[in-house]
């Protein structure tokens, strides 16, 4: 197990350092100057010098990737070129909070409804509960995310009045928004969890646990869903790092201030500083949350920690 | 109620073949395959459709009185007549030219988007699974990097470099999708090399092409199509999405997405500007998705059951 730790420690650290290097050397040689494109104005050439030497591009290339480096390992990631004096941490400081809180109430809701409607699709193979269940999932993964916001917004927003529309205000302002978040990733894990409960049904052990004269309760909870559960601990880690680092375009729609649609703007106004800074943070916390799903899945799966 | 006695039974004349001749008559795989989707309702249905939106694609913009960039500003914004079957959008386009060169581009993505990746996924998978060593491990480790990187980083960078455009979306999907069929292919190819009809093939002095393509190539061509047929799909949603956030096809160049994206901002007015390109994009996704689901079963003999 400490093998297994300290290996998936080590590749941890290496796919960091690329993600921070190779995205660095892309932005850095990215057409435009960024400076020009963000300040608004037109500015005189003394200017543009002054605040190319101010953000420090005026210095060989090798030397901006050592002191940023160096800032990083700082935790510093720099300044936005976009909006004037603000730091690229403090914005993520700002935007990730919303973000996430979104998507965790997205994901509280989508996991025992997720699980609860496949079992429930499983369990009634066949019958009309199943084909209903298996009619929304089919469409909660067909109809785009934009579809369902816009949808839901006319509704329950600009029909029945229940909510607001969009901006970020307090409680009432996240139902409609973590509601389309969350019918998307309901309707994926009903329909896997499907699938694996309807596998799982003509394994060797349920039978043995059948002719053992099991109950019908324990021979579900204990042999069915506990070992359905276990090929979908990898898929709903990835599935909550990709849900708290926001949805730009649920964030878009909603007029929601979160990293999603910081990420976008950044990207329309070449806010280098801004668009590297996000990924950065971004893909390390993936790696991180890599890691952390690995390790547990080892513990809970002992046959991973054998063959890798 | 008769007796039956002993002469009621006539004697059938022996053959030897009789206990063959009782088998159905053997099918080739493909055979068997297609014989399974054509009585398959559901798949009959969705491969229908998938005609039905391929062949629009191609003819209603032909056939239209209208190109799909042609303005008129007097006619902005008109809801659905003989005139303008889908309406008009804002500048007077006429929706419906436009709904079908725009499945011209999403369809293409969701082709090319698909199919790209697929096999950019089996030759480098393939090469790492057959080749093993330090090839091998030398792809793995870039692809548990390459996974960790989040796709939108690709994307932009694409499209910092490229522009927006269908190539862009494309280029990006390939980026981002080769590494999981390549882990896929390469453990599948793991799994043959060492088999008994690839050894016998060795031994006999086949060479390394026939046993690539003649010993374990059909072996994960099933698995392949329905790779292929369900990523479809999921390319024409990211065409949709990356549209959506203004990092695809942008106007006057249309797509699905770019129809959505121009339709949601003025939705709550103009709710049919949304509502067709939505609804045409849905029933596409669930369409080649229950497919694909068909497609899966009739080559999963595991699964027909």
């Amino acid at each position: 197990m400490k093998k297994y730790i300290l290996r998936r420690v080590i590749i941890s650290i290496v796919t960091i350092w690329l993600i921070v290097t190779i995205s660095f050397f892309l932005v850095h040689v990215l057409p435009g100057n960024p400076i020009a494109v963000n300040s608004g104005k037109i500015l005189s050439t003394e200017t543009l010098d002054k605040l190319t030497e101010y953000y420090g591009l005026d210095r060989p290339l090798s030397e901006q990737y050592l002191i940023y480096m160096k800032n990083l390992l700082h935790g510093n990631l720099g300044y936005s070129y976009k909006y004037a004096g603000q730091t690229v941490n403090g914005i993520i400081a700002k935007t990730f909070p919303v973000s996430a809180q979104l998507g965790l109430q997205a994901y509280l809701i989508s996991i025992p409804l997720g699980f609860l409607f496949g079992i429930i699709a499983a369990k009634r193979r066949g019958k009309t509960v199943d084909y209903l269940l298996v009619g929304f999932s089919a469409l909660g993964v067909s109809v785009p995310v934009f579809i369902v916001a816009a949808l839901l917004q006319l509704i329950f927003a600009v029909e029945l009045k229940w909510f607001p529309v969009s901006l970020w205000k307090g409680f009432s302002y996240t139902i409609l928004p973590t509601l389309t978040l969350a019918l998307g990733s309901i309707a994926g894990r009903t329909r896997s969890m499907r699938t694996l409960m309807l596998e799982i049904v003509n394994e060797d052990y349920v039978k043995t646990a059948k002719a053992k004269g099991l109950s019908k309760a324990v021979i579900v909870w204990r042999h069915q869903i506990k070992n359905a559960v276990i090929p979908m601990i990898p898929m709903m880690g990835m599935e909550l790092v990709g849900i708290l680092m926001g949805s730009f375009v649920v964030e878009n729609i909603f007029a929601i201030p979160g990293i999603g649609s910081y990420f976008v703007t950044s990207v329309q106004a070449l806010d280098y500083t801004m668009i590297l800074g996000l990924t950065v943070f971004l893909g390390v916390f993936v790696v991180i949350a890599n890691f952390i799903v690995d390790i547990i899945y080892g513990v809970i799966d002992p046959r991973i920690r054998v063959t890798k | 109620m008769s007796i039956v006695t002993k002469k009621d039974f006539v004697m059938v004349r022996e053959s030897a073949g009789a206990a063959d001749s009782i088998v159905r008559p053997s099918e080739s795989f493909v055979k068997s395959v297609m014989r399974k989707m054509r009585t398959n309702k559901a798949a009959v249905v969705t491969f229908s459709y998938i005609i039905l939106v391929t062949a629009l694609a191609i003819i209603a913009p032909l056939v239209s009185r209208y190109e799909f960039d042609m303005t008129n500003i007097m006619d902005g914004n008109k809801g659905p007549s003989s005139l303008h079957w889908f309406g008009t959008d804002a500048v007077g386009r006429d929706m419906w030219t436009r709904i079908w060169v725009g499945a011209r581009v999403s369809l293409t993505i969701g082709l090319f988007g698909s199919i790209i990746p697929e096999i950019l996924g089996i030759i480098i998978g393939g090469i790492a699974g057959y080749f093993g060593g330090v090839i091998d491990s030398v792809t793995m480790r870039i692809i548990d990097v390459g996974v960790c990187i989040p796709s939108l980083v690709y994307i932009t960078m694409l499209m910092l470099f490229l522009g927006g455009g269908p190539v862009t979306i494309i280029a990006a999907l390939a980026m981002v999708g080769w590494m999981g069929p390549a882990r896929n292919v390469r453990g599948r190819v793991m799994q043959f090399k060492n088999r008994e009809f690839v050894l016998a093939t060795k031994t006999l002095g086949g060479s390394t092409g026939r046993l690539i393509f003649k010993n374990i190539m059909p072996n994960i061509m099933g698995q392949l199509v329905v790779n292929i047929t369900s990523g479809i799909p999921a390319a024409i949603f990211m065409e949709a999405y990356l549209s959506f956030i203004g990092m695809g096809v942008q106007s006057p160049m249309t797509s699905w997405g770019q129809l959505s994206q121009a339709g949601a901002a003025v939705f709550r007015i103009y709710p049919y500007q949304l509502l067709f390109p939505g609804v045409i994009i849905s029933v596409t996704i669930l369409m080649f998705y229950i497919f694909g689901n068909c497609l899966r079963d009739a080559l999963d003999p595991k699964l027909s059951n």
